[in-house]
């Protein structure tokens, strides 16, 4: 540690004002910052600081992603070998997948920070360190066939016209790997959604026969038909899917972590859950058509509800912030999942326009969530 | 006074940039996201409307004396409806694929803000050739911005241009899929978006102080 330190310390007057390297500054400071907890002082106004910064903070939620990190690598290689009738070990079927996953996360990271870090470098900001969770969260939120050019397009769009174009990290309104995924949704449609998408395809041989690739959700929206994969399959995520999402035991570590360290709101978690059942129940009562009918605990287990309801509707930036805010908001993605993915047959999932429509309500809610507390209060005093 | 003085140039020029009617005045946002999915549509939706603005200053700024005030904007209306109608007439019998893909756009000329702003700012209150070359300045203005977001669109979103396939078929085999984003009305609204961006990154002085 000492030595990383001295090193640091070594090449610094290189990237300040004047020095060789000047233009780098962004990228050095973001390293530097990374690295050590930054000793500035603030020379007006609060002196106290919570240790815990922005970047700690991120590197919580991408602790927390590891669980789901790991399965999805897994899970990866075990569709694969369903798929295709092979025979592999636990450690070959993660080897499979992790070889496919990481092109996925470095082009991911490689064009976000670079905008970031030449967008930083223009305006003479510091990198900020907003990308480091939606770096991670775009490859778990993909198909796993993603083509790598459409990936780093979307990571592009997002990156500018998610979050640069209204001022940078704690200023975008919409979460930002969920636009990346959007703008993959819409301008791709035949690469985001489908049965052939979600496993991963060796070109040079044929499928086993009778192997769908369908995910339980598209089969329940085409055919209107239970899915044959268990309750106990997709809580554990033996289907295929996105890369990160299908196994709700790894989010709900996530979770867990999230929570312990308050890093993630609890409220928000639950509330959606929460939503995403009384929606269902209500469906249930009734229970028109098969979809309607089914137990509302699937809807909690299929497609990417627990994920976006854990690691993107918490995203501080773009949930709302008063508490009795987070339960309404919270709620309302549930309740617009269950109802997208039930009563509109053109999407089969409906977690990421939920969550991406609330976004854009949050300042609202926050907003009747202050007034009417200044109006209770005012109350108070008209009585007396 | 000369037909192209300074001060007659200046109204030619104006609108191309500093005072554009889509990207400054934010006029006619509504056609410009429908009519630019393809390139041949726009370009001719940007004539029609830059000869209706023309010939439309052109009549009110003859008549401007003898309109009564009140009833002002019901004797643009008249003149506006009917250079739309001849427009329409026009397109049909010239080039009938376009004027059917314009659809009821053509016919909404009527309803562009830019024509009825140009008649109230500017041909109420000028003479008649001054008034005309405001109006071809200002349809020019809204013209180019139309085939911008245009040219944008179909070459992303169709791989074509003016109905022609201008990306290499090689292109496609390596694994190129057109952009379907860019046949929605989203995109355009966030390509002028971009325009506007570059347009005021050039004029400092266009950048509102707050």
């Amino acid at each position: 540690m000492k030595a990383i330190r001295n090193y640091v310390d070594k090449i610094k007057p290189n990237f300040e004002k004047g020095g060789k390297l000047e233009s780098f500054n962004s990228f050095f400071d973001a390293i530097e910052t990374f690295l050590f907890v930054p000793n500035k002082v603030s020379k007006n106004g609060v002196h106290v600081h919570d240790p815990i910064d922005l970047k700690r903070t991120m590197i919580i939620v991408i602790v927390a992603l590891i669980p789901s990190i790991l399965f999805g690598a897994w899970n990866v290689g075990y569709q694969n070998a369903l798929a295709y009738g092979l025979d592999r070990t636990l450690l070959e079927n993660f080897w499979v997948g992790m070889i496919k996953l990481l092109p996925i996360i470095i082009v991911s990271y490689g064009v976000g920070l670079g905008i970031e870090i030449i967008m930083a470098q223009k305006r003479g900001h510091e990198v900020n360190e907003g990308f480091f969770v939606s770096g991670m969260l775009i490859p778990l939120i993909v198909p796993i066939n993603i083509p790598l050019w459409m990936l780093a397009l979307a990571v592009a769009f997002a990156v500018v016209f998610g979050k640069e174009v209204f001022g940078g990290t704690g200023y975008n309104i919409m979460n930002v790997a969920l636009v990346a995924r959007a703008f993959l949704f819409f301008a791709y449609p035949g690469q985001m959604s489908g049965d052939s998408v979600w496993v991963l395809n060796l070109k040079d041989q044929p499928m086993v026969d009778g192997f769908s690739g369908a995910t339980p959700l598209a089969l329940l929206n085409q055919t209107g038909t239970m899915p044959s994969a268990s309750l106990a399959d997709m809580f554990f995520g033996f289907i295929p899917g996105s890369v990160g999402e299908t196994s709700v035991l790894a989010i709900l570590i996530g979770a867990a972590i999230l929570i312990f360290t308050g890093v993630g709101s609890w409220k928000i978690m639950l509330s959606t859950v929460l939503g995403a059942l009384g929606m269902g129940y209500i469906f249930n009562l009734f229970g028109i058509n098969a979809y309607m009918g089914i137990n509302p605990v699937y809807h909690l287990v299929m497609g990417g509800l627990m994920f976006g309801a854990v690691f993107m509707a918490t995203d501080p930036v773009t949930a709302t912030s008063t508490e009795k805010g987070k339960w309404i908001y919270g709620a309302m993605i549930g309740i617009l999942v269950v109802l997208i993915r039930v009563v509109n047959p053109a999407y089969p999932e409906g977690t990421m326009l939920a969550i991406l429509l609330m976004n854009v309500w949050a300042p609202l809610i926050d907003y009747y969530v202050v007034e009417s507390n200044v109006k209770k209060r005012l109350k108070r005093i008209a009585v007396k | 006074m000369s037909l192209f003085s300074k001060k007659n140039i200046e109204l030619l020029k104006k609108p191309l940039n500093l005072d554009n009617p889509v990207t400054i005045q934010v006029l006619g946002i509504c056609s410009a996201l429908a009519v630019t999915v393809k390139l041949k549509p726009a370009l001719v939706m940007g004539l029609s409307v830059m000869v209706v603005t023309a010939f439309s200053n052109l009549v009110i700024s003859l008549m401007r004396n003898s309109i009564p005030p009140r009833i002002r904007i019901i004797v643009q209306l008249v003149v506006v409806a009917t250079m739309v109608i001849l427009v329409d007439q026009l397109l049909r019998a010239f080039v009938y694929d376009v004027s059917k893909q314009l659809s009821v756009y053509v016919g909404l000329i009527i309803t562009n803000c830019i024509i009825m702003g140009r008649l109230e700012a500017y041909a109420m209150a000028n003479k008649p050739w001054p008034s005309f070359l405001d109006g071809i300045g200002n349809g020019i203005g809204y013209a180019v911005i139309l085939v911008a977001v245009a040219f944008m669109r179909e070459l992303f979103g169709s791989g074509t241009l003016f109905g022609y396939k201008v990306l290499p078929k090689a292109l496609f085999d390596a694994g190129y899929i057109n952009n379907g984003m860019m046949i929605m009305p989203t995109m355009a609204l966030i390509l002028v978006g971009v325009i506007i961006w570059i347009q005021k990154s050039y004029n400092k002085e266009l950048i509102d102080k707050d």
